[in-house]
């Protein structure tokens, strides 16, 4: 079981990692992600399902989750419409794309096919267990991704995405057009999400229009909780915080899954539990933070 | 050169809040000029640092930066020749980031590739100028802008806008949020990078004593207008009580702004 929670945390880290590029470094709440994950999903799914190069697969997926994220941010940019709003046109449109791609059905299984994680398996058979393999496959699929983000964040465009979240006039003070950045950051979180969609339908077995219901959510409270566990100011112990608060928020959700019996907690529960979780994180912080006027 | 040519301004036309804030206005700044701006609230001072920066577009007329019209330029576009600094010291820096990267950040302007660009090299020559400064910035490079107090982010502010060597320098009254030793210290780092760099410079201030003694022309405003333009000679004889009769006198009204008038 405990591989199993690094292995969903790794995966849903991925997106995790997405989340926390809009919501934290963009300041930009992007719900194109209910959307675009389960995009990855169905985009590596039929990948597969005709017998695609897997790593074209891959590619196609993540610059499917880019296009969707360039939409929302394009449809706020031109016509001037709120983040929250944008986001939720492109996820309600993406729920009818999904289901074209899928060739009009609304899951996908993949059974006995060749996949990336079989493929893996299949190179460490008789030296590694599936499930070691697995993580393994895992930790290095999302080391590569988190070093790939920090170094990206360490250009000059990255540290421009830094001062914009919190800075916009700064930005455009640079001469930085604002609204291409945004249709850059957009695109590059939701192509994160998608390639985590890509990875979950394959470890799962199936690909799922609704995989995506509530995956904000999902991410944004592993956002938070790595934020708990871990302060720091550095760009790689960001990265890192969000997978290990991706990977604590997989386990929250297990515990609950097997042993929320015992408080008469059901699977439906669980997303009472991460709203719940994600409120408690802000109660904490509001408290943190000391009072106003106090000395 | 800087020219505004018949610009025309108004704020909700057409409805009862109608305000019209520039009619015909027309203004040419020479390169290398240091304009100081005096005015009471609403002349339109700020207003004017808006048509210039690509903030507000004016209604009709033309606005010319060095021979090109930038009438129709959004903000982002004119930012990367105008260096502006704002009153509010927070505003031009980002707090959630080390000062490096703020500089980082401000060395270039336009758009920024996926080039790693802050190296040790830079890193020397961001310590250098900051050395220059002598707030003890040089060794806080990796430290969060968060930390610094607002003169240091406003003298730390001017610096990156100076290193970008802008054609024009637009000073929102800049010290008027400051400590009054911060904004002297400002001041006259201000007036040193303007000397330095032949800064084409535009300076809002409430300050008249501080109008009068810096630069070669001082602009008074008033609704809308430019009243008094005085360079030259006249200017270097001006005080305070002179520049507050020469208003009365063309205005037909006596300057009412105390905080001005206060403020030596």
């Amino acid at each position: 079981m405990i591989e199993g929670i690094f292995v969903e945390g790794l995966i849903y880290g991925i997106m995790a990692l997405g989340v926390f590029f809009t919501f934290r470094i963009l300041d930009f709440p992007d719900l194109t992600v209910d959307g675009s994950f389960p995009l990855g999903a169905v985009i590596m799914a039929m990948a597969i399902q005709k017998g695609i190069c897997l790593s074209v697969g891959i590619l196609l997926a993540f610059s499917g989750g880019v296009a969707a994220g360039a939409v929302t941010a394009v449809i706020h940019n031109k016509l001037k419409v709120p983040h929250l709003l944008a986001g939720i046109l492109t996820m309600t449109m993406l729920y009818s794309v999904n289901i074209r791609i899928l060739g009009n059905r609304a899951n996908l299984p993949l059974m006995r096919k060749e996949t990336l994680l079989t493929k893996a398996t299949a190179l460490t058979q008789g030296t590694l267990s599936e499930t070691w393999t697995l993580l393994l496959f895992f930790v290095l699929v999302v080391l590569v991704i988190k070093v790939l983000m920090d170094l990206f964040f360490h250009t000059d465009m990255g540290l421009t995405f830094g001062a914009m979240g919190g800075n916009t006039q700064m930005v455009i003070s640079q001469g930085v057009n604002p609204a291409t950045y945004k249709v850059i950051g957009v695109g590059l979180s939701n192509g994160l999400v998608a390639l985590s969609g890509a990875f979950a339908a394959q470890y799962q077995g199936f690909a799922d229009v609704n995989l995506g219901q509530g995956i904000v959510v999902s991410g944004l409270a592993s956002v938070m909780l790595g934020e708990f566990l871990i302060r720091s100011n550095r760009i790689s112990m960001l990265t890192l915080r969000v997978v290990i608060g991706a990977i604590f928020y997989k386990a929250i959700m297990f515990l609950g899954r097997y042993y929320g019996y015992t408080i008469h907690l059901t699977p439906n529960d669980l997303k009472l539990v991460s709203g719940v979780l994600i409120i408690g994180a802000l109660v904490v912080t509001q408290m943190k933070k000391p009072a106003k006027g106090a000395k | 050169m800087i020219a505004i040519e018949n610009a025309t301004l108004t704020f909700n036309a057409g409805t009862p809040n109608e305000n019209r804030i520039f009619e015909n206005f027309n203004l040419t700044v020479p390169k290398g000029d240091f304009v100081t701006i005096i005015g009471s609230n609403g002349a339109g001072k700020s207003t004017l640092f808006n048509l210039l920066a690509g903030t507000v577009p004016p209604d009709s007329g033309r606005i010319v930066l060095n021979g090109r019209d930038v009438t129709k330029a959004p903000e982002y576009a004119r930012a990367k020749t105008i260096g502006r600094i704002f009153q509010d010291p927070l505003a031009g820096t980002a707090s959630n980031m080390s000062l490096e990267d703020n500089m980082m950040v401000c060395l270039k302007k336009g758009f920024k590739g996926l080039r790693i660009g802050l190296n040790r090299a830079r890193r020397q020559f961001f310590r250098e100028q900051l050395r220059f400064l002598d707030m003890g910035l040089e060794d806080r490079l990796k430290d969060n802008v968060g930390l610094l107090s607002g003169g240091q982010r406003q003298a730390l502010t001017l610096l990156m806008m100076v290193l970008s060597k802008p054609e024009l320098v637009l000073l929102d009254e800049h010290t008027a949020a400051l400590d009054p030793r911060n904004a002297e210290i400002v001041l006259s780092l201000t007036t040193h990078f303007v000397k330095e760099y032949g800064l084409t410079t535009m300076m809002v201030t409430h300050n008249m004593q501080q109008a009068i003694n810096l630069g070669n022309r001082l602009l008074m405003m008033d609704a809308g207008e430019v009243v008094l333009d005085i360079s030259g000679e006249e200017k270097k004889n001006l005080t305070v009580e002179k520049l507050v009769a020469m208003f009365s006198e063309v205005r037909n009204k006596t300057f009412t702004s105390d905080e001005a008038l206060l403020s030596r």
